[in-house]
């Protein structure tokens, strides 16, 4: 017998359990920011509760918020404003704009150390999958459950599978996380993962750095699973290390001795298993509009009747929507806009391999390129790096942390038929602006690409 | 929440597979800061073609939706099911919901439905057939009855008393402050705190 790494954290936060009803889980740290949560206070207020723990409750704003030098526009202005008299109302510790530490909630709990091995954690946004990475269980929930973590500091849940996704062998040296978990998409498709928690093993996982893993939990809910883990390893420790709300002298050891438990059990079973080689995966390029419908970038736009009879219909709308012809080699497809950022990846490590693709080089004449950190502290490390001056000079407009042209709730969006290279997380219809057709893409292939002026690799650039 | 029993009229037969939370309400509707309001964006983008199934007269009224695997995918904005609800809807069917939707329709008294494919496509065949087709669907007994079709859906005791008394949840869990009390006693000290 034995558990897995997620039996062992739900486990551990099991409040309540009684039968025919789900399990009431302990939340270790609540993320808030100001697109799902007014609701929730509103709610709050009506029913005169108060936040039960603003201690473990962290508030950021980072959906709606301007990312160059123009004010928000009014009705988002509203929502920032909502958020901050909320934060000061119910004594929650708010990052507004302005503050060093603001940025992408899902960038910054990482970032600060707060994110840690063995810990519940909830937000209002379904990327919350992405602390996963360090050996958290997270997981995104919606506004009613907003409002029931914030007075109770519980959430009634019922107990998810587990399914293991182990991807071994060697990394081909230019393929990057973001290949790994858009081969494993294709793979078990948009439902593959639903109502598991998936845990990412092998040995090309652990050979990940502590971003790479950021980036394949982070879109775990792109194969439809509630939540993704990696186990943590001393990778994890060493990156957790020192950072401000790690544990620090005796407590980092008692800390050190629990996270190292946290490793799923020689003879436990998963519900589900799926193993991938990593030696056969190769850069990926989206070219419908779900996160499953991409080809190698050596390949080309498929015909809709070559696919499985069951995805045909979606194939089909996805071509007409993206403007796109079967055949068309993806080297071929010429781009509006390049967008580096977002909760998937715009950490440090996201921006160092894309300024290296471009250093020296122009980005093509007619596209617009926009790096947009994934928090100010990532900005502000790239820039001690240097790293500002090399996306300005080769054309990109360098801008402060937000969600940006990931969703297009702020005013950097795609106008409609403009065709985009992203590093984001989801290409569904309209994501980047109405009417705007989006390619999910590794941060290197979006950088050689910017130059280009089409899809393509870094070794493709003179 | 209002209980749900019953639920007894038109379905609107989208059968799409794989229909994201960014098409049910596109994000801008997100800068809103009420609960209510979100009918006139739901579908927003599909709805501009005229050909759309929701813009066909025949199926106005329709209180419940027929939807296609994975129907709810994508972000966790509980405004997809408010613009459900706004717009009349009382239950989704599909042979599969995505996880967070499906909790968010439980915490509002949409009801989730997951029948299997089948009868889901027999269901779309029926409204197609005849949009004046009714579909009734009994929460207390999980099943869902159109003429010639029947099927059971499953739903866990603790959701189905959720639907049929309309629980205030927050009220519930706030019952068991001594467990939670309990439980905060034995967390370890290094965990993060915040302020």
């Amino acid at each position: 017998m034995g558990s897995t790494l997620s039996e062992k954290v739900w486990e551990r936060h099991v409040v309540r359990r009684a039968a025919g009803e789900p399990d009431l889980l302990y939340v270790d740290l609540h993320l808030v920011h100001e697109v799902t949560s007014p609701q929730a206070f509103d709610g709050l207020r009506l029913a005169k509760r108060r936040v039960r723990r603003p201690d473990l409750t962290l508030a950021t704003m980072d959906h709606n918020v301007p990312t160059n030098d123009e004010p928000a526009e009014d009705i988002s202005a509203r929502q920032i404003e909502a958020m901050a008299r909320n934060a000061r109302e119910f004594g929650i510790r708010c990052y507004p704009t302005g503050d060093p530490n603001q940025g992408i909630v899902h960038v910054i709990s990482p970032q600060l150390g707060l994110t840690q091995p063995g810990m519940t954690i909830v937000c209002g946004d379904s990327h919350t999958s992405t602390h996963g990475a360090l050996g958290a269980l997270a997981w995104g929930i919606g506004t009613s459950e907003i409002e029931h973590v914030l007075a109770t500091q519980t959430i009634a849940q019922t107990k998810p599978g587990t399914m293991a996704v182990t991807v071994e062998g060697v990394l081909p040296a230019d393929c990057a996380a973001k290949d790994v978990i858009l081969g494993i998409i294709a793979r078990i498709g948009t439902a593959g993962g639903t109502g598991n928690v998936i845990e990412y093993r092998g040995a090309a996982i652990g050979a990940l750095s502590m971003e790479g893993r950021l980036t394949i939990c982070n879109m775990s809910i792109e194969a439809g699973a509630r939540a993704g883990m990696v186990a943590p390893d001393d990778v994890t420790f060493a990156w957790l290390q020192g950072r401000p709300f790690a544990p620090k002298g005796a407590q980092w050891e008692q800390a050190l001795d629990y996270w190292r438990s946290l490793v799923t059990d020689a003879g436990a079973t998963f519900d589900r298993e799926v193993t991938i080689d990593a030696t056969a995966l190769r850069p990926y390029v989206t070219w419908g509009t779900n996160p499953a419908q991409s080809v190698t970038i050596d390949g080309a736009v498929p015909d809709p009747d070559s696919l499985p009879h069951d995805s045909r219909d979606s194939a089909r709308r996805a071509l007409r929507y993206q403007d796109l012809t079967p055949g068309t080699a993806m080297r071929e497809i010429a781009v509006d806009a390049v967008f580096i950022g977002s909760c998937s990846n715009a950490r440090i490590e996201d921006l160092r391999a894309a300024a290296e693709v471009v250093r020296g080089r122009r980005v093509r004449s007619g596209i617009r390129g926009l790096v947009v950190p994934g928090s100010m502290g990532v900005k502000a490390d790239a820039e001690r790096e240097g790293l500002d001056r090399i996306f300005i000079d080769a054309g990109f407009e360098w801008r402060d942390a937000g969600c940006s042209m990931c969703l297009g709730m702020n005013p950097d969006v795609l106008r409609p038929g403009e065709r985009c290279a992203s590093t984001s997380n989801r290409n569904f219809e309209g994501r980047q602006g109405p009417g705007g057709r989006t390619h999910l893409v590794s941060p290197t292939v979006a950088a050689a690409t910017a130059i280009a002026g089409h899809f393509a690799l870094p070794s493709d650039l003179r | 929440m209002e209980p749900v029993r019953r639920i007894v009229g038109r379905a609107l037969p989208l059968a799409r597979a794989d229909v994201d939370t960014d098409q049910i309400i596109p994000s801008h509707w997100l800068k809103r800061l009420e609960r209510t309001g979100y009918g006139p964006g739901l579908f927003e983008a599909w709805r501009k073609d005229p050909a759309f199934v929701l813009n066909d007269p025949r199926y106005q009224g329709a209180v419940v939706l027929l939807a296609g695997a994975n129907f709810g995918c994508g972000s966790s904005r509980e405004h997809a099911v408010w613009a459900l609800l706004d717009a009349g809807f009382r239950a989704v069917i599909a042979p599969r919901l995505a996880d967070i939707f499906r909790n968010n329709a439980l915490r509002n008294g949409l009801v989730p439905v997951e029948i299997d494919a089948d009868s889901v496509e027999k269901l779309v065949g029926a409204a197609r057939r005849d949009p004046t087709t009714t579909i009734a669907i009994d929460v207390e007994r999980s099943t869902v009855q159109a003429p010639g079709i029947r099927a059971t859906f499953a739903l866990d005791e603790f959701s189905r008393t959720r639907l049929l008394e309309g629980l205030d949840e927050i009220a519930v869990t706030l019952r068991q402050e001594g467990d939670i009390a309990a439980f905060e006693t034995n967390r370890p000290e290094w965990l993060p705190r915040v302020r």
